[in-house]
């Protein structure tokens, strides 16, 4: 049973990823054999190299997506620490205000989200995918981080008062020891982040900002019926992603764990 | 916790840990999704202000011969996009889960494939999956001919009678690997001394299952629920990349997300209109936010009954 379904899961990656090595004639003749000497060709990738943005793409997608996490946890731990570790007036309100977020998806409010980009001057620019997704990101980060540093014992941040730290000293001390569930969130969150269409679509559609998955959205839309350009796009595009994956699957698939717990 | 409630000042370092993120989620987020709603409300002139104008997009959404068929076409559709997945993807993604469990070894290569196509982008998937149902390809043609089901071979994509069906269950294929792992940290998560205890009283594996299994994981069928419905009813990606804004044929894959894009943009000779798009998002909130409360209010009482 497992097997069989794993068959099902594999089976269509692989099939592009074979014939994406093959000559056009043999995509069609021979869709479920190996790539072999007389079948094998590259023009496919060649065609996608030339013709496409697709490198351009890609170093966006990397700017977007590292930028946006490393401004969503370094926002979400500082206000995860702040809502963990002091009792404030108003502590209560801002946990709740900023988990509103977790469930409404902020697509809907797209329209607004045009029109204030409009005004900022930040259509077509990777600042504002990345204000975006930062303020996407941040809900649920802020949830899960402030229930992990909730765990952490007073004691240990009182030494540190006690030795004279300044809160900001103890921020940065108590930061480390949550680095498992820091990691779980980056790969939770980026995921999402690198493979979204719609902002890329909406907010930065131009092809000077436009990211990987919007690239290759509109490269298969051209090259629709060159078959070889198409299935080398998909693998190139596939790639990175899966590379990732199959170094980090184990964190990865923790992770969705600890993003669910929260609802 | 440090008590801070004493201090007659607000201490300045509050201010620097929480005030990045509360701007930034304010300004991008919690700002946009208010003044969208706000939005709804007013209609926009042709000098580009807006004026206020009640319910009217909302009227004009349910009754208008133009844009209501648009509009319960695409939640009808939504609904059953969305009953395909709470049908299949985690009814089966609760299935993987319970043989993973019973499964020693292998165990992780199995949760590493089987979870793979939902790392990957919704763009991808629906490609890859245009091709291979493609009939000019014919590799799904072909495999069901290897195993006797040829004739059966339709190129669903394009009949509107089965493009969407179609289109669930490659999305189906794609996420199943979510409920698969929520169930199985919550399988994991039964206490072994229970299950023997019944086994002691002489519980068949289907009783384990239905009697104790079920009534534990419980939470997780309500977690998995919910994420289902807010994703299915927020969903766009697959449906524009496999069948472009128009979701067709005749509309019959139209959603909700590409409803709210085409209304919002426009397409070809349609023109885009803020205001209604805004109408539509609503709508979408509203029916998001109905789901996220029914979660809270039923799942979150009963949850409690079966605490241990």
């Amino acid at each position: 049973m497992l097997i069989f379904f794993s068959l099902i899961a594999l089976f269509p990656i692989v099939l592009i990823i074979m014939n994406s090595f093959k000559l056009k004639k043999y995509i069609f003749a021979a869709p479920f054999a190996l790539p072999n000497t007389t079948t094998f060709s590259l023009i496919g990738y060649e065609t996608v190299l030339q013709r496409s943005n697709l490198i351009v793409n890609f170093g966006n997608s990397i700017v977007v997506t590292v930028a946006s996490l490393f401004f969503i946890l370094f926002f979400g731990s500082m206000a995860a620490f702040a809502l963990s570790g002091y009792k404030f007036r108003g502590n209560a309100f801002f946990g709740f205000y900023l988990s509103i977020g977790i469930m409404i998806p902020i697509r809907l409010g797209t329209v607004s989200l045009l029109k204030l980009m409009a005004s900022l001057g930040l259509v077509n620019s990777l600042i504002g995918l990345i204000l975006i997704y930062i303020a996407q990101g941040l809900p649920l980060t802020i949830f899960i981080l402030t229930s992990f540093m909730s765990q952490i014992p007073d004691e240990l941040k009182d030494a540190g008062r006690i030795d004279g730290a300044s809160e900001y000293r103890i921020y940065s001390l108590v930061l480390p020891l949550v680095k498992p569930a820091i990691g779980a969130i980056g790969i939770f969150t980026m995921i999402p982040i690198w493979n979204d269409l719609w902002f890329p679509l909406i907010v930065a559609p131009s092809a000077k900002t436009a990211t990987i998955t919007l690239g290759v959205q509109q490269f298969l839309g051209q090259y629709v019926s060159d078959w070889n350009a198409v299935l080398s796009a998909l693998v190139l595009a596939m790639v990175p992603i899966l590379l990732l994956y199959l170094v980090f699957s184990k964190q990865m698939i923790r992770s969705v764990t600890a993003g669910a717990i929260k609802a | 916790m440090l008590d801070l409630r004493g201090r007659r000042t607000f201490p300045a370092f509050l201010v620097v840990f929480l005030g990045p993120a509360v701007v930034c989620y304010t300004l991008f987020m919690m700002y946009p999704l208010v003044e969208s709603l706000i939005l709804s409300f007013f209609s926009v002139q042709p000098d580009n202000s807006y004026i206020f104008s009640g319910f009217a997009n909302f009227v004009k959404l349910f009754t208008d011969s133009d844009t209501a068929p648009r509009f319960w076409g695409a939640l009808k559709n939504n609904v059953i996009f969305f009953l395909i997945h709470m049908l299949i993807q985690n009814p089966i993604g609760l299935l993987l889960a319970s043989l993973l469990v019973t499964r020693g070894k292998g165990r992780r290569f199995y949760r590493t494939v089987l979870f793979m196509p939902t790392v990957l982008s919704v763009v991808i998937i629906g490609f890859i999956w245009q091709l291979i149902l493609n009939p000019l390809w014919g590799v799904a043609e072909s495999m069901m001919s290897a195993v006797g089901l040829g004739k059966f071979f339709q190129p669903w994509l394009g009949l509107p009678e089965y493009a969407l069906p179609t289109t669930a269950l490659i999305s189906v294929w794609q996420f199943i690997g979510i409920p698969m792992i929520l169930f199985y940290t919550a399988l994991i998560g039964i206490p072994d001394e229970l299950l023997e205890a019944a086994v002691v009283d002489g519980c068949t594996e289907s009783q384990a299952f239905w009697r104790i299994k079920l009534p534990l994981i419980l939470p997780t069928i309500g977690i998995v629920s919910v994420l289902t419905f807010v994703g299915n009813f927020n969903a766009f990606d697959l449906i524009y990349t496999m069948k472009g804004a128009f979701a067709g044929p005749a509309y019959s894959t139209d959603i909700m997300g590409t409803l709210f894009y085409r209304t919002f943009f426009g397409q070809q000779l349609q023109l885009g209109n803020p205001s209604m798009g805004a109408t539509v998002a609503t709508m979408m909130f509203l029916i998001i936010l109905v789901g996220v409360l029914l979660y809270m209010f039923l799942f979150q009482r009963r949850v409690k009954t079966y605490q241990l």
